[in-house]
């Protein structure tokens, strides 16, 4: 777009005083620094791998799979994961649950995960309605070729057993078997998920666990 | 012609078209929710989810609204009834009803196969509330995975639709299924010792509006989002059945019945919903191959094409009728002519029989009654002839020869040592010759076997065309009743096998890659019986040649 010749406004290049045409104040600055670095030196190399970083609470390693309380593997096989994988590192081979698992439909006859084409993004732990598959500190994995890093669910449950104890990473939530929606039996009723209409007679009665917000105008209906 | 008002919107009903709230809804793209009510089965209404306010509108113009809401599928739509679907006190009885039916519900989405296609999932989230307001513990029911051979009850997710129960009552009439107790404690079930075993029983599965009963065969094979789709049609008999074709990564996960009034209705018996399981069987031929020192040997396709051409020309030169065909009743109409304009443009004389056309039985209809028998009036049958195409491949070999003769003509042919070379197209997976047949061909100097599996005649067979099955080929079969439906690629072939209908446009030395819309344009040009296969509605539910 041409700016017409009112829009321009024409800024004139202040001019150099005596002192700054000689550059001493802009020399004597630049030492300061310099000499700040020599007196007051603090040093910000890691002495990796002797000592070990110390990484954010967030950051996103390879990948467990969390144990219920009764040891068995915690994963439904809902392939929830898989689905929201963006390098399809995920694959997921479902079977009914063994006879001795009443309270479980489904779980994983085998469950293998590509650790050298994720990307480590953690959609998957975002997707898994269980928190089964939740992401460690651990970083520094090898292996001698590519079938090391292909870690199945004996691996990624051995993974688990190491990582548990650790305080960087506690297993970080406790949601229920299916997500909160199908754990009836412990959890309170929930509150409405969506927005709820201001007219809603039966929103009106009081539920437990309702937020009251700008999404949830219920609680104002309710007197 | 009569005239319904849905939601303010004038639609216009044929005379003859019997239709109810729901479908004359339907005409004009608005939706009213429904679980029990299903186009094939009996009206019910106990679902109510398709409560709509129904009203009269008076010669005078005045509008007479029914004070109570009333099932949209039990409503007859006529001259001056007025639909409202969308108003305020509609969308609460929804939100009621659909409460109501997750009550006890257990929520089990992400361990659900339905998943991803589930109405109670669908209607929840358009209609429904989004919240749950049970304080009490849900009534939860033991599974049952003895409910037949390939299905199984997860009784929890059940919502008490009953179609399962008229399907069985109604279209197949072995009424298996049932519903047992009272109130919240109703269950489907069966008489103890009488399974949901009958060829219908797969049916069931598809009409479930939830995940209640599920497919033992899929059960948590695939997540539902990753299936791609393809129409075709069932080739197991001459009914032809009108399905969908699901699969990921080119294997075939289920076959589903795609409804067609045209063809079959809405429903597929189980021999054709399970019986495309020799696609992915170990057996296939994978790769193309020459005869050489008494062996068969694996060669590259262009190799294998360029020896077929040179040996049937050779054949063609050392005089007339030295060469015999047997045009499979499993090829497309396509594939067919391919071949036969191939051959007979070789050699003008050429003999072409029609290739063993497998009868097993008697036809199989539905209802049936107590002791088994059939009963009036038919709501499915299941063919005794169980190959898909031989109408079609009939029609195309009319038009090149006089005479069809039938396989075992052409065996007696052979074995007396008439051809030189014989074009052999098996594609019935169930075998289409016994070792005693195969021997005719012992002397014969040039056998071309076209086939996906290994059978008796490939002993003599100098050339193999390893080629596909319906799943990987695009084409037209003709049914029973003169009905050409288009089968489309689903799937590619395994290892190195072609489908037929590539293999054949690359015998022909047609430029560029298959192209079935110009071919079946030059057949409906060149045969006048096939004429209607440019109509564009071939895709769709098909077009009734006679």
């Amino acid at each position: 777009m041409s700016e017409s010749s009112k829009q321009v406004k024409w800024v004139e290049e202040p001019e150099l005083g005596f002192w700054e045409a000689t550059f001493v104040p802009a020399i004597i600055q630049g030492l300061k620094t310099t000499l700040n670095h020599v007196i007051s030196h603090k040093a910000v190399t890691e002495e990796y791998p002797e000592v070990k970083p110390d990484l954010p609470l967030h950051y996103r390693g390879v990948h467990r799979l969390n144990r219920d309380e009764k040891d068995r593997v915690k994963c439904v096989a809902c392939m929830l994961c898989a689905t929201a994988c963006p390098a399809r590192c995920i694959t997921i081979e479902a079977a009914p649950a063994p006879k001795d698992w009443p309270d479980r439909d489904k779980f994983p006859k085998s469950f293998v995960l590509d650790e050298l084409r994720c990307i480590y993004c953690g959609m998957c732990e975002e997707a898994c309605p269980v928190d089964a598959i939740e992401l460690t500190h651990i970083y520094d994995l090898t292996g001698e070729n590519r079938d090391d890093l292909m870690y199945d669910r004996e691996k990624l449950l051995g993974v688990y057993d190491e990582t548990k104890d650790n305080p960087r990473d506690p297993v970080r939530t406790k949601r229920g078997k299916l997500g909160a929606a199908a754990d009836f039996q412990g959890l309170p009723t929930l509150g409405p998920a969506t927005d709820v209409a201001g007219n809603d007679r039966s929103a009106r009665t009081g539920t437990s666990g309702v937020i009251a917000g700008s999404g949830a105008p219920a609680k104002e209906n309710r007197s | 012609m009569a005239t319904v008002i849905v939601n303010n919107t004038p639609v216009e009903i044929g005379a003859d078209e019997r239709l109810n709230c729901i479908q004359a809804a339907a005409k004009i793209g608005v939706e009213i929710p429904a679980y029990c009510w299903h186009p094939a089965l009996s009206v019910v209404a106990s679902c109510r989810m398709c409560l709509v306010e129904v009203g009269d509108k008076k010669p005078d113009g005045t509008v007479q609204m029914q004070p109570k809401l009333v099932p949209g599928c039990q409503t007859p739509a006529k001259d001056g009834t007025v639909i409202i679907s969308d108003s305020p006190k509609v969308q609460e009885a929804r939100k009621a009803t659909l409460e109501y039916l997750l009550l006890n519900h257990p929520l089990d989405c992400p361990t659900c196969d339905q998943a991803g296609e589930c109405f109670l999932q669908d209607f929840s989230y358009r209609y429904g509330r989004g919240y749950s307001r049970l304080q009490e513990p849900k009534n939860e029911k033991p599974d049952k995975d003895h409910i037949g051979d390939q299905i199984t009850l997860f009784t929890d997710r059940c919502i008490m639709c009953t179609r399962c129960v008229r399907f069985t009552r109604e279209i197949s009439g072995t009424s298996e299924l049932q519903v047992v107790s009272r109130g919240s404690h109703e269950e489907i079930d069966i008489f103890p010792g009488h399974p949901c075993d009958n060829k219908l029983a797969g049916n069931v599965v598809d009409i479930c509006p939830v995940g209640a009963l599920c497919s033992k065969d899929f059960l948590y094979k695939q997540r539902v989002w990753w299936l791609k789709t393809a129409t075709s049609v069932c080739p197991n008999c001459s009914t032809g059945c009108s399905v969908h074709v699901d699969q990921n990564e080119d294997h075939v996960y289920r076959l589903q019945p795609r409804p067609n009034p045209l063809a079959q209705g809405h429903f597929m018996c189980d021999d054709g919903r399970f019986g495309w399981k020799y696609t992915h069987s170990e057996q296939r031929l994978g790769s193309p191959g020459l005869r050489a020192s008494g062996q068969i040997v694996s060669k590259d396709w262009d190799s294998v094409l360029q020896s077929v051409r040179g040996a049937l020309k050779k054949a063609a030169e050392s005089g007339a009728n030295r060469i015999g065909a047997m045009i499979s009743p499993w090829m497309t109409v396509e594939e067919a002519w391919l071949l036969c304009s191939y051959l007979t443009g070789l050699s003008p004389k050429v003999t072409l029989a029609m290739g063993p056309v497998r009868i097993v039985g008697e036809d199989d209809h539905y209802p049936k009654d107590v002791k088994g028998r059939a009963v009036e009036p038919v709501t499915f049958t299941i063919r005794a002839e169980k190959c898909p195409n031989r109408a079609g491949v009939e029609l195309v070999l009319k038009h090149f020869v006089k005479e069809v003769i039938p396989a075992e003509e052409l065996l007696r042919l052979a074995a007396s040592g008439q051809f030189k070379a014989v074009w052999l197209v098996g594609g019935d997976p169930d075998g289409w010759i016994s070792e005693l047949q195969a021997e005719a061909f012992s002397t014969t100097d040039t056998v071309i076997v076209q086939d996906f599996l290994p059978s008796p005649v490939i002993r003599h067979a100098t050339h193999l065309l390893a080629s596909g099955t319906f799943v990987e080929r695009e084409g037209v079969f003709v049914n029973h009743r003169g009905l050409a439906q288009l089968i489309q690629k689903a799937v590619r072939s395994p290892d190195d096998a072609r489908p037929d209908h590539r293999i054949l446009w690359d015998l022909a030395e047609r430029r560029g890659l298959f192209n079935g819309d110009a071919l079946r344009k030059e057949i409906s040009e060149a045969v006048p019986s096939l004429a209607l296969l440019a109509n564009s509605s071939l895709a769709e539910n098909g077009v009734i040649l006679r």
